[in-house]
């Protein structure tokens, strides 16, 4: 250790709120309006826009974007190899993935929440045991062990969903499971053991309400990861059945013509890359502002 | 509700030689040691002592509250029922319903996202009472313990309370089974001194209304003149005086006890911690040979570094762990005191 280490800045900025904040407040919004905006086309897009995976004319086939299809309409993306619109395909798409993610991060969440919060709570055995596997589970790359159990099954979407929440539920049982631990020492949940109330209830009035936040920060990074997995696992041919539509089967299909076609990979991958990019960034807000609430 | 009926043994809590042994750095420690006292019906017993004495765990393992890692052994009677050895089905019939707890600190016994309505009424809706009648119920409650309007405020959220407030709701919660046991921890040490004498003054009144039994375990030695019938001194886990509260304060057995009342300062006369206690409280963990008290004992002998002061009675009804107690019975003020 040198002096150096002593001498302490003076001129330390002290966080003052002007106008600076209230850009970056406003900057910090836009993820979650992007987010929201992919929410909408997922849920009303495929309301308006018509497609079909068999449909395709093969005489519209590799049109590049904005170009005019032989039906009069305008492929705004262009269309992939078989002629079908790669406008529907992302939109469609888009359903897919969002559906996918909350699938996975609504099973998940609820095995993990159950699973860490009964085990933190109740302590001794339970979370002996619980600890174990979520050790054991963790010693897996979770990718390596969804394609094993999407390639050992049929592709539906109830197996995509199994393979993905097998690891992921972890994150869901670390964090209500440590959380569980410091919550059963608060007074609160003491009085109302010593009140006899029970055990069930006790969880669910005065434990899982302070893990809520925390999960639903949480829930968002795993949301991500979930649909980055799902197109992994489509873009691999272990997903979903090659009827439907997902962005991983689309940049599949377009890898023999990026040099031709380029839009085809190119933008299914940009949607997909700004879809986690902006849930990242939602969740990275959320779990500030549970953390300053603790 | 009809009124239980009250009466025989069963309105006494008889706790005899109940220790606790937590794990220490050295292995397991009996932090709490051989303690006996009895909480009557209608009287408030006082347990009093330095932090790390014991007195909180004490009264937690009374409802069967000690750490994971702890071991309670001994009898903690209900009538003629040992609640160390009954099981958690009857241990839960038991809180709430026989024995309940008022917490130190109200800000954080009270669960911020529920109303103290539904927190009042918690007890009650598990016993099956409908969400309305457990709100009325409540709000009775929250009147009988002295909140203005609670009809209407029923509905609010601890933050919304004020310190005292917030006690209040929480001596309601403790009392919505109908107990027959109150175990206070410390009550009044997490509110302002002008809210403290109010809270005393209600858990007086609640107990005569009631009555209840009552365990107030504090540090305080001022509140406990005020508000117990009966002190039990504890020190380093064991009990070294127990007695009448007036008695125990005014002519201590122990030279622990003594200590205590002289380092008590006094608002009148500047004379503030005339005479603080030497020395820092004895680790549970590492208690000292002999008398637990000895190295800040001013009587101290030999004998203290050696043997263990037996718990015996000097006087009617008053026990004491101090070789020399006897002496302390008789000293020059209590024999000029005598002659009067």
């Amino acid at each position: 250790m040198t002096a150096m280490g002593l001498v302490h800045d003076a001129t330390v900025p002290v966080p003052v709120r002007t106008g600076r904040s209230r850009v970056r407040r406003v900057v910090g919004a836009i993820p979650i309006g992007i987010f929201g905006l992919y929410v909408v086309a997922a849920v009303l897009g495929p309301l308006f826009v018509d497609y079909s995976p068999v449909g395709g004319d093969l005489a519209d086939r590799l049109l590049a974007p904005g170009s005019v299809t032989s039906d009069g309409g305008t492929a705004v993306f262009g269309t992939d190899a078989l002629g079908r619109d790669l406008f529907g395909q992302v939109l469609y798409g888009a359903r897919t993935s969002v559906l996918i993610g909350t699938l996975v991060v609504l099973f998940s969440g609820l095995v993990g929440i159950t699973v860490g919060t009964v085990a933190g709570y109740r302590g001794g055995t339970t979370d002996l045991l619980a600890s174990r596997v979520i050790d054991v589970l963790l010693a897996f790359p979770g990718i390596l062990l969804a394609i094993v159990i999407a390639g050992v099954f049929d592709r539906s979407l109830a197996i995509v969903v199994i393979a993905l929440s097998v690891t992921n539920w972890i994150g869901f049982a670390r964090l209500s499971r440590s959380m569980a631990m410091t919550l059963r020492e608060r007074d609160w949940v003491k009085s109302a053991t010593v009140m006899g109330v029970r055990r069930g209830r006790i969880i669910a009035r005065h434990i899982l309400p302070f893990i809520a936040g925390p999960t639903l920060a949480l829930a968002t990074i795993e949301f991500a990861g979930a649909i980055l997995a799902e197109a992994a696992l489509s873009f691999l041919g272990l997903g979903l059945p090659s009827a439907s539509v997902s962005w991983g089967q689309t940049i599949a299909s377009g890898k023999e013509y990026l040099a031709s076609a380029w839009w085809i990979a190119a933008i299914p991958g940009t949607a997909l890359a700004v879809l986690v990019i902006c849930v990242g960034f939602t969740g990275d807000r959320l779990t500030r502002h549970f953390g300053r609430q603790q | 509700m009809p009124e239980r009926a009250r009466q025989g043994s069963a309105g006494t809590l008889r706790v005899r030689d109940l220790t606790i042994a937590l794990p220490g750095p050295r292995g397991m420690a009996d932090v709490v040691d051989g303690v006996s006292f009895d909480m009557v019906e209608g009287r408030t017993t006082g347990l009093i002592g330095e932090s790390g004495s014991g007195k909180s765990l004490t009264a937690m393992a009374l409802v069967g509250l000690i750490p994971d890692t702890g071991v309670a052994t001994g009898q903690v009677l209900l009538g003629e029922e040992n609640l160390l050895t009954a099981g958690r089905a009857r241990i839960r019939q038991i809180r709430g319903a026989e024995i309940s707890v008022v917490f130190q600190d109200p800000s954080t016994a009270l669960n911020p996202t529920m109303t103290i309505g539904d927190q009042v009424g918690e007890i009650l809706r598990s016993r099956g009472l409908s969400r309305r009648q457990a709100r009325e119920r409540a709000a009775d409650l929250l009147d009988h313990v002295g909140i203005p309007d609670a009809a209407g405020r029923v509905g609010a959220y601890p933050h919304e309370f004020s310190g005292g407030m917030r006690q209040r709701a929480m001596i309601a919660l403790a009392l919505a089974g109908r107990p027959r046991f109150v175990l206070a921890d410390e009550p009044t040490t997490a509110l302002d001194v002008t809210v403290q004498a109010r809270i005393l003054d209600l858990l007086g009144r609640l107990r005569d209304e009631d009555n209840l039994s009552m365990l107030l375990v504090s540090h305080d030695l001022r509140v406990m003149s005020h508000v117990a019938d009966d002190l039990v001194v504890m020190y380093a886990g064991r009990v070294c005086e127990r007695g009448p509260a007036k008695a125990v304060l005014n002519r201590p057995l122990h030279p622990y006890t003594d200590a205590l009342v002289r380092s008590v300062p006094s608002v009148r006369v500047r004379s503030a911690i005339a005479d603080p206690l030497p020395g820092s409280p004895a680790n549970p963990f590492d208690r000292p040979a002999g008398c637990p008290f000895h190295p800040r004992c001013p009587r101290a002998e030999d004998r203290c570094r050696t043997e263990v002061p037996e718990l015996r009675e000097i006087a009617p009804g008053r026990v004491s762990a101090c070789h020399f107690a006897e002496l302390a019975q008789r000293t020059p003020d209590t024999v000029a005191e005598e002659l009067r």
